[in-house]
């Protein structure tokens, strides 16, 4: 990394202060990194999730007023979170990536997009299912349900930009800007809409009252939200080195591990 | 020599009007355009003026939406194809305020024509006449929101073919709070209530995007403009 050696050989001391940055930050060392991390955050994730689906399935007693169809909360809640934390993250690294040109910050800000896509059209797809028997419909434009939806058009608005561009240094440094701008409007965006339904109707259902739900229920959903955020970073791990070899194929360390292996 | 900024905001200007009038056609496709998409809702849902009345604040303001959206195609591509806005990017003046300038100028020819067209067309639709300040007001402030935001994804996608639908698609969604705020103040307007606290908003708004919009505006525009 010329970077790197810049940063090393002018000034040494803040030079090895930040070198395990620098040397994060270097493509070969994250390729790693990312494969070594992957089971650590994979199979955690995994016996998490069947632990909270048990508690949450089997153990929790059924909702007095919502009977057994409130179960689908311990599937929609954690990716309902994590389609807004995803996107953060995403903001943040593309940040990371506009600030100190790393670019292995802009592999982790496209690795992130279709991640929190999906995370975003399950929520959705599990709170129209959950609308069904809640209030009689598939949809309803409630609050939550509608930003999901304006969350959602960002997140397709910024993978439809980082593909018009032939050349990757561009799409970066272009979605990174559209993502810092999206993660400023993202609060506009929840409020604005939590107000003009407020406007609208009477408040909707409320889902998920913290203080009211009983602690047999609320276990398995921290631990699901526990086991969704362990599962984002197994997947962004593997999506990582994926965008790394597509970045660095003609690059010669990959060559060498290729023949190596 | 290096003019100073009000200079430099003056002369952007100034270029802008000029090429806007001897191109006039150009600044007024997008005025039809807002016509026609009004007039499109009558047809479509009833001509009884007591059912427009209802959703007249929400047409109005989505044409206007549609219409900025349109008008931003000539806000920086001719500039960026025939190399003007490469010279820019190097000519050592901020590019930020240059290209708030260039918007500025656009707000007047692209926003300020649909503020003054608001009343007639809201008038057509059943509007009464005490709703005529508020839906200016609103229209004034949330195209300048739109302007910036709009500003931003145009620099985003000039360099791109075809990068008129992505645009759109950039933009409409971060441009939602600004048609929540708007069509609700003059919706409020409408049922005799104080529409001040959208209009607050709004105004909050659009302090917030011309003070910082015009930093990723110029971010956006090197990005676009170097290749």
């Amino acid at each position: 990394m010329t970077s790197e050696a810049r940063i090393t050989g002018e000034e040494p001391k803040s030079g090895t202060r930040w070198l395990w940055f620098f040397k994060l930050a270097s493509p070969p060392h994250a390729y790693r990194l990312a494969g070594l991390l992957r089971p650590w955050f994979f199979w955690p994730a995994v016996a998490l999730m069947l632990i909270a689906a048990y508690g949450g399935l089997l153990l929790a007693p059924p909702d007095y007023q919502q009977k057994d169809a409130f179960r689908i909360i311990y599937v929609h809640a954690p990716a309902a979170a994590l389609s807004l934390m995803v996107y953060v993250v995403m903001a943040v690294a593309a940040a990371i990536g506009v600030i100190w040109r790393i670019k292995l910050a802009h592999a982790v800000a496209a690795s992130c997009a279709p991640i929190g896509t999906w995370f975003t059209v399950l929520t959705l797809v599990t709170g129209s299912i959950y609308g069904k028997p809640m209030w009689g419909t598939w949809w309803e434009w409630d609050p939550r349900l509608t930003s999901e939806l304006i969350m959602l058009f960002l997140y397709l608005g910024y993978m439809a930009l980082r593909a018009s561009f032939d050349d990757t240094q561009r799409a970066d440094r272009a979605s990174a800007i559209l993502a810092i701008v999206g993660v400023v409007n993202v609060p506009i965006v929840k409020y604005s809409v939590v107000w003009w339904n407020s406007l609208h109707q009477g408040p909707s259902i409320s889902k998920l009252d913290a203080p009211s739900i009983d602690s047999s229920m609320l276990w398995p959903l921290l631990i699901m939200m526990l086991a969704f955020v362990l599962y984002f970073v197994a997947v962004l791990c593997n999506r990582v080195r994926s965008e790394i070899l597509k970045r660095e194929r003609n690059t010669a360390w990959l060559t060498e591990r290729l023949a190596r292996s | 020599m290096q003019p100073g900024l009000l200079k430099l905001v003056r002369l952007v200007a100034q270029r802008d009007l000029r090429l806007a009038i001897r191109h006039w056609d150009q600044v007024i496709q997008p005025l039809v355009f807002f016509v026609i998409v009004t007039t499109l809702f009558p047809l479509a849902i009833s001509p009884s003026l007591d059912e427009l009345r209802r959703i007249a604040p929400g047409v109005v303001w989505v044409a206007a939406m549609l219409a900025s959206l349109l008008a931003l195609e000539s806000l920086f591509r001719p500039d960026v194809e025939d190399g003007t806005m490469e010279q820019w990017t190097l000519s050592g003046q901020p590019l930020s305020v240059m290209l708030l300038a260039k918007t500025a100028t656009h707000w007047l020819l692209a926003g300020l024509p649909l503020v003054v067209m608001a009343p007639i067309v809201g008038t057509a639709l059943g509007m009464p006449r005490s709703v005529w300040p508020v839906l200016a007001g609103s229209l004034a402030l949330g195209t300048a929101c739109l302007s910036i935001l709009g500003g931003i994804g145009a620099a985003l996608t000039v360099g791109v073919r075809r990068g008129s639908v992505l645009l759109a698609l950039l933009v409409l969604p971060l441009e939602m709070p600004v048609l929540i705020f708007g069509a609700r103040a003059v919706d409020l307007a409408m049922h005799g209530e104080a529409a001040l606290g959208p209009l607050n908003l709004l105004a909050a708004l659009a302090l917030l995007f011309v003070s910082l919009g015009p930093f990723a505006m110029a971010a956006a525009m090197r990005i676009s403009v170097e290749s």
